[in-house]
């Protein structure tokens, strides 16, 4: 299995905060990275976080009110792009300090922040967080940005089923069109044969499909299609 | 050349800024006869002009817009998800690794550098994508822009369409890689070092040990 795939299938398994916790300590291992953080902002009542930054560090954080002078933080706010925290914002002084005493107390030098958006106004950050030097940190990037920008949007749709189950406003549901897509497929039918039945191009419908996978978490249409019958959006 | 700027950070560049809301104006109310609002100023501007997108903007040698093009991540509002799901057989097109571009403008000034100009706000479209770690951008568009994509090497996947003739407007994917990319420089004469370079300047990084001496 990819990184990519282990990190689904426990996903899969993941119903309570406590899993999302565990969720993101087990990135740690799996992408050989000191440190994950998912930090839902605006999302619940009340914020929610899952990291494996210590609690001292937390509380010191929280107690220093630091969120005014972290720069990943100032960054994430106000734009949507992933962020290597190298392209942050460091020129205040408060911020370097801050710096200096985060990873004295275990934050490394190396970090790459994806905002998260969602629908009216949602927003969530994620995090990871490595010691080593300025080029490997670029090869891992290279690597592995794009798991990471599907590990937090997977990860915040996760946290939101599990803290705002009533939340209806989201996209979670699937139109007519996706449903048609993914029980054709596992109808057995190929590709062309579906877009034939649907009146679309097959590349429609490879976006169609795909579409239809981000929304529900999976990986690969196989992983969609099982996932789609079990919340029973899709059935014969 | 090419800035790409978030909008809350427009007012540092107010030339730019109010020269590519009036061009919008131009294009899309004067030439297009779209339904758009324009503010007193002559401004062409919507509600996801105040969701602060990202905006790709070609700056004229003097400081004035050339082009530009607005990007916003998929998983929140969208214009193609809120108002042209018709277009898509009514999916919502939502993922992570997929923006959406709208508002593609040209000023009318730019005259004989259309197609280079053109061809830099498409660049720099694909540039963000490769860099960010994304698959596509989607977007609605208008038939007077199928032979301007055409042209520029970037033809998009259309994955719906309604109307007839000039007033045709369709659903489209944009492939954001670097075969894309190389496509549109070969037929632009653009460098790819070029197109970095735009990218570099906009996201500029320091090294790691800077952050904590400086």
């Amino acid at each position: 299995m990819t990184k990519l795939e282990t990190f689904l299938d426990v996903l899969a398994g993941s119903q309570t905060p406590n899993d999302i916790q565990s969720l993101v300590e087990g990135l740690r291992e799996s992408y050989g990275v000191s440190n994950a953080v998912y930090h839902a902002v605006n999302v619940g009542p009340m914020p929610y976080a899952a990291l494996t930054y210590s609690s001292e560090w937390m509380q010191y954080y929280h107690d220093q009110k630091f969120v005014q002078v972290d720069p990943v933080v100032k960054g994430a706010l106000r734009q949507f792009h992933p962020m290597d925290w190298k392209q942050l914002d460091w020129s205040g002084r408060g911020s370097r300090e801050f710096l200096g005493e985060a990873i004295t107390a275990g934050v490394c030098n190396q970090g790459l922040s994806v905002p998260i958006r969602g629908p009216n106004g949602q927003f969530a950050l994620f995090t990871i967080n490595d010691n080593c030097s300025d080029d490997s940190w670029e090869k891992f990037s290279k690597e592995y940005k794009r798991d990471m920008m599907l590990i937090s949007h997977y990860i915040h749709r996760r946290v939101v089923e599990i803290i705002v189950p009533e939340d209806e406003s989201d996209t979670r549901s699937l139109s007519p069109r996706e449903t048609d897509s993914l029980r054709y497929l596992s109808l057995g039918f190929s590709r062309g044969q579906i877009a034939d039945k649907l009146k679309i191009s097959e590349h429609t419908l490879r976006v169609y499909i795909d579409s239809a996978r981000h929304k529900l978490g999976a990986l690969n249409t196989i992983h969609a299609v099982t996932t789609a019958f079990s919340r029973g959006l899709i059935s014969f | 050349m090419i800035k790409y700027i978030y909008g809350d950070a427009l007012d540092a560049f107010p030339k730019l800024r109010d020269t590519m809301f009036k061009d919008r104006a131009f294009q899309f109310k004067e030439r297009l006869k779209w339904d758009v609002a324009v503010t007193d100023e002559g401004h062409e501007m919507d509600e996801y002009d105040a969701l602060n997108p990202l905006y790709m903007i070609y700056e004229l040698p003097d400081g004035t817009h050339g082009g530009s093009m607005r990007n916003l991540p998929t998983t929140a509002e969208t214009m193609i998800n809120d108002h042209f799901t018709n277009l898509t057989d009514g999916v919502q097109i939502i993922s992570p690794l997929i923006w959406e571009t709208t508002r593609f403008c040209l000023s009318p000034k730019v005259g004989k550098l259309a197609s280079r100009v053109a061809a830099s706000v498409c660049l720099a479209g694909c540039e963000a994508g490769i860099q960010f770690g994304l698959d596509s951008s989607v977007g609605v568009f208008d038939a007077r822009m199928v032979h301007i994509y055409k042209r520029i090497g970037w033809e998009p996947e259309i994955l719906g369409a309604s109307g007839e003739g000039k007033d045709a407007i369709s659903a489209g994917l944009w492939a954001l890689d670097e075969a894309s990319k190389a496509n549109i420089c070969a037929k632009s004469g653009i460098s790819a070092e070029e197109v970095e370079g735009w990218y570099n300047a906009s996201f500029p990084s320091i090294s790691s040990s800077d952050i904590l001496v400086a």
